[in-house]
């Protein structure tokens, strides 16, 4: 069946290709992000930073014109994402399938790329099986576990010996939870307690009670953004919680700069391991997000580099392919590239052909202006999925 | 039997034959045969667009079992989603641990949510209006905490991976440009319209009717109401399985979010434009919604939603039938059905 599935493929994608010599000089790119609906905002982030990087680099590559072809799945919409994916492949004859936002779409889109063998760019969900789900796919954003891996161990080697785990009862929450807590264990630590909380959950004193009462050294927690790190904020100054007798980790989404400006005060020395800050000290990335602001009025976030990123990792590709556009080539190309990316320096893992990047621990802090801001206190260099690592 | 010579004869013309009544609503009329003839034109005409008819295919029969409850019961539904997804899933996992089979895969999902659909409506056939909004959709976010929070099964927030669809009937294996997967879902709908068909213009449709008109009068007539309601929930409810499973063969994947109210909420809009209590309208509603927003989509990705906002107002404005009803308006009189 598999060999008849290939051949009908392969019949597909020769007709594909009859007709289609003016194509030649461009590459067409599926673009498929939730630009309407709760993720529109980091769509627009991702989308944002692409129209950067084209203004900065140009828009023709290797002597061949780059278009972007936008697709919008309005949120978690593995279906709709699965049939724009296959539309851009058979309709658009797109050459590359890229964005990704949320976890399920990019699942689903995965066999489409394996099956037309087309290059696939994640620029951000961040599950760790995502790239097994198609040879030719690489990742550009990072993975849950890595960071919260990363951040387990350094609470240990840092003097944290108990913490207590809050998150969110969702896929994300848990497995950012079972990330910190198998690497912190593992490195000798104890979870005294771990709470789940409601996806939508308004008030945190009751947690942030039970948390106290196990009088442990950390707090771990994993909540989405909006109104909730400044709820949950609110709660720890209440029971009394600071960062002088309990230190306070989370993922890097938990001090955005929303967040942050949400939280107040409140937020001071709350500590994250992430990938990426507009805060982030180097001459590269103060360049982006000094761009950045100026062509969109805000900077960047953890989404734009990845979009940033994505597309920088689709022009070098198509460099070193000199323009062919085959989904083998451009991952062959891709497989083991490394730059400099406004967030430091990052590569594509030949074996996985995931990110491989610094993990950043940060402390919010107050800047010369008083602005809340996230500093990096220490750095964990080339950081590969331990998920993967372990499979 | 009975109880339709008896609802029938309720009606203005009773002089009308109760017989030969619903006979000539059951005749296939020109429309309908051309209809249907039409939805082969995307094999020829719209070749690229396969994959978007087989889902537009899947929404219409999910859309003819809100119908059948909404339309013709006058059940209102903000849960209808809960039938779908337990639907996508059986046939997900069915598939997941090894028979992909995709016709018996239907019925395995037909039958899950039946079962779901029957457990359920003792409470639905309790209340009415508001407290029937208020159940179904409190009905829906306990699907989706159930789906979320049972990850063994259903692979939570992720999604339901390595689902493999077997080719139809050993033949037609679900290819990249959605000719099988059309092709299964068309079948499909078809079938399931034509049982749909027959069912609202049985005696057992007519007695729905009934209900719908007037739920107080219909036990009085001697047509008590519960039974009847909760025969066609679940034959709905199994219904709407059927093209969750549909989805979730032709996808081969499924998520949270066919359980979601998102689906449920688009469902009534789809039906509202459309046009309720009748079968075709779910149909055309079904096409509309699906093709504006593909189209609308493609035009602006990110401001779409204001149009799919503009259409549906000025369609419950100025087509209170939806755009079936308003097309119906357009047919002369002698050419229409009673």
């Amino acid at each position: 069946m598999r060999i008849l599935k290939a051949a009908a493929l392969a019949l597909a994608v020769s007709f594909a290709g009859i007709g289609h010599a003016q194509a030649q000089d461009t590459v067409k790119i599926g673009l498929i992000l939730p630009f309407t609906g709760q993720f529109a905002d980091g769509a627009k982030q991702i989308d944002d930073a692409i129209k950067l990087y084209i203004e900065e680099n140009g828009d023709t590559v290797a002597g061949k014109k780059i278009e972007i072809l936008r697709k919008d799945t309005g949120g978690i919409a593995p279906d709709v994402a699965k049939r724009l994916a296959q539309e851009l492949v058979v309709r658009d004859k797109v050459d590359i399938l890229a964005g990704f936002l949320l976890t399920p779409n990019a699942l689903a889109v995965g066999p489409i790329s394996e099956e037309a063998k087309k290059f696939m760019v994640v620029m951000n969900a961040a599950t760790s099986i995502i790239t097994t789900k198609s040879p030719y796919m690489a990742r550009v954003s990072m993975t849950t576990p890595m960071v919260n891996e990363e951040l387990g161990k350094w609470a240990f080697a840092n003097g944290v010996t108990e913490v207590f785990t809050i998150n969110s009862d969702y896929g994300p929450g848990n497995d950012a939870q079972a990330g910190f807590q198998r690497a912190f264990e593992a490195a000798g630590g104890k979870i005294v307690g771990a709470d789940k909380v409601p996806v939508a959950n308004p008030d945190f004193s009751a947690f942030v009670q039970r948390a106290k009462d196990a009088n442990p050294q950390g707090i771990w927690v994993f909540i989405p953004g909006g109104a909730q790190p400044a709820a949950f904020a609110k709660a720890l100054a209440e029971r009394g919680l600071t960062p002088e007798n309990t230190k306070v980790m989370g993922q890097g989404e938990l001090t955005v700069e929303a967040a942050l400006a949400s939280m107040g005060d409140a937020a001071l020395g709350i500590i994250t391991g992430f990938h990426y800050d507009y805060n982030h000290q180097s001459e590269k990335n103060a360049a982006f997000v000094k761009a950045y602001n100026e062509m969109f009025g805000r900077n960047p976030d953890f989404f734009g580099v990845g979009g940033y990123d994505g597309m920088n990792l689709i022009y070098e590709a198509l460099k070193k392919t000199d323009g062919n556009t085959d989904g083998e080539a451009l991952i062959e190309a891709a497989k083991g590239m490394s730059w400099e990316s406004p967030r430091g320096p990052i590569a594509i893992d030949p074996e996985t052909r995931d990110v491989v990047e610094t993990v950043y621990i940060r402390e919010v802090q107050k800047d010369a202006d008083g602005n809340l801001i996230n500093v990096e206190i220490d750095k964990i260099e080339n950081v590969k999925d331990p998920v993967k690592a372990r499979m | 039997m009975t109880t339709a010579t008896e609802s029938s004869a309720t009606k203005p013309s009773a002089s009308v034959d109760p017989r030969a009544f619903l006979k000539r609503q059951t005749r296939w009329s020109v429309f309908e045969v051309l209809f249907w003839l039409a939805t082969l034109s995307p094999f020829f005409l719209f070749e690229t667009y396969l994959s978007l008819a087989s889902q537009i295919a899947i929404t219409a029969l999910f859309a003819v079992s809100l119908d059948l409850i909404l339309g013709y019961a006058g059940i209102i539904s903000l849960g209808h989603a809960v039938f779908f997804g337990v639907g996508a899933y059986t046939a997900g996992i069915v598939s997941k641990y090894g028979w992909g089979e995709p016709i018996s895969g239907l019925f395995i999902a037909a039958a899950a949510a039946a079962i779901v659909g029957y457990l359920t409506s003792f409470i639905i056939v309790r209340v009415q209006h508001l407290a029937l909004l208020m159940i179904t959709l409190g009905l829906g976010f306990i699907a989706v905490e159930i789906a979320n929070s049972a990850d063994w099964l259903t692979g939570g927030a992720d999604g339901l991976l390595g689902v493999e669809t077997w080719p139809v009937l050993g033949i037609w294996d679900f290819d990249l440009w959605g000719k099988t997967a059309y092709g299964f879902a068309l079948v499909v709908l078809f079938i399931l319209f034509v049982v749909s068909r027959r069912l609202v213009h049985s005696p057992f449709g007519l007695s729905l009717r009934g209900i719908r008109e007037n739920a107080v009068r219909m036990p009085a007539i001697g047509a008590p109401n519960p039974r009847r309601l909760q025969k066609v929930y679940v034959i709905s409810a199994a219904i709407a399985g059927v093209a969750g499973a549909l989805l979730t063969q032709t996808t081969e994947f499924a998520s949270l979010e066919v359980l979601g109210f998102q689906r449920s909420a688009d469902l009534a809009i789809i039906l509202i434009l459309g046009g309720t209590g009748r079968l075709y309208g779910a149909i055309i509603g079904a096409i509309i919604f699906m093709v504006a927003r593909d189209q609308l989509a493609d035009m602006n990705p990110q401001y779409w939603y204001f149009w799919i906002g503009l259409l549906l107002m000025a369609v419950v404005l100025f087509l209170p039938d939806g755009i079936l009803g308003g097309l119906t308006r357009l047919v002369p009189a002698r050419w229409r059905k009673p």
